[in-house]
């Protein structure tokens, strides 16, 4: 199990809040990562250049960081390839449905008090813990 | 310039995710397991993200408009609509089985794990799916009862 580090949690943050507010500052947009990704993806015509350019900003950050002493650590992923598509679509659908994920209500949303954004967190972060909840300790089944 | 603007804030935001640990699916399950060995780290990465946020937001409304664009696009909306309610619901079952939401899966494609793209792709797909969805809804508003509606899917 990785060790709880406060100082990269906090950094890593305060570059998180720092990076929605320059796209702000820079060209008026919302650092929401679903939504930006939901745009790249729409069929639809639309300003797709900011989105693909932040994606691929995105997607590259870990190229970036191991030269600067960070390599991306490789993620822990359940075994079944069904659990993580199944989750996956729903990830991808819910956001789009839901309008955004943690960067755009969590993080965006929330700084901006706004009261959708807050609801939306405090639900999908409510129903995640549940999920967590049944998936590690098998409430309401054997455990 | 708007292109270049909004990668350099794609990087900094991946490498943000990358340094707090939220990349990693494990410490994300890590806080969302409230019952288990709870790992705060997610909490600080959100306080630190609001605190700049936050500020930097207040900060940006006393411009009257971006550095490169013609206007802010604040997002405008504030009512708790069902939509809002059941795709939270979605995300939060999809985020809680894996423990990797948008930001976090995409960051990870660099590393080339096969786990990582199947999750990519299928996010993508429900993301496809939703527009598509969306689509025949709004068509079927917009033409009439009796009219035969235009196919708009694909």
């Amino acid at each position: 199990m990785a060790s709880f580090d406060p100082f990269s949690a906090l950094l890593g943050g305060a570059l998180i809040g720092f990076a929605s507010v320059l796209l702000m500052i820079l060209i008026g947009r919302i650092a929401g990562i679903s939504g930006i990704l939901g745009g790249c993806l729409a069929l639809a015509a639309g300003d797709k250049v900011w989105r693909f350019a932040f994606v691929i900003g995105l997607i590259l950050a870990p190229v970036a960081s191991a030269f600067l002493g960070y390599p991306l650590p490789t993620p822990q992923m359940p075994a079944s390839w069904v659990m993580i598509a199944i989750a996956g679509l729903l990830v991808g659908f819910g956001t789009r449905l839901g309008d955004g994920c943690t960067s755009g209500h969590g993080v965006c949303g929330i700084a901006r008090l706004s009261a959708r954004s807050i609801a939306a967190t405090v639900i999908f972060m409510a129903t995640a813990i549940v999920v967590v909840a049944i998936m590690r300790h098998g409430f309401g089944g054997r455990s | 310039m708007t292109a270049l603007a909004s990668f350099v804030c794609g990087l900094i935001f991946g490498f943000g995710l990358l340094i707090s640990g939220m990349t990693q699916p494990e410490k994300v399950l890590g806080f969302l397991d409230i019952f288990g060995r709870w790992d705060p780290t997610l909490a600080f990465v959100m306080v630190a993200a609001l605190l700049i946020s936050g500020i930097g937001f207040a900060l940006a409304r006393q411009r009257r408009r971006p550095v490169l664009a013609a206007q802010y696009l604040w997002p405008t909306r504030n009512d708790i609509d069902r939509t809002l309610v059941v795709g939270s619901i979605l995300f939060g079952i999809g985020w809680g089985l894996v423990g990797l939401c948008p930001g976090p899966a995409l960051v990870n494609l660099a590393g080339l794990t096969p786990n990582v793209m199947v999750f990519v792709l299928a996010m993508a797909a429900g993301m496809v799916i939703k527009d598509l969805w969306n689509r025949r809804v709004h068509s079927s508003i917009v033409v009439g009862n009796d009219a035969p509606s235009p196919s708009t899917d694909g």
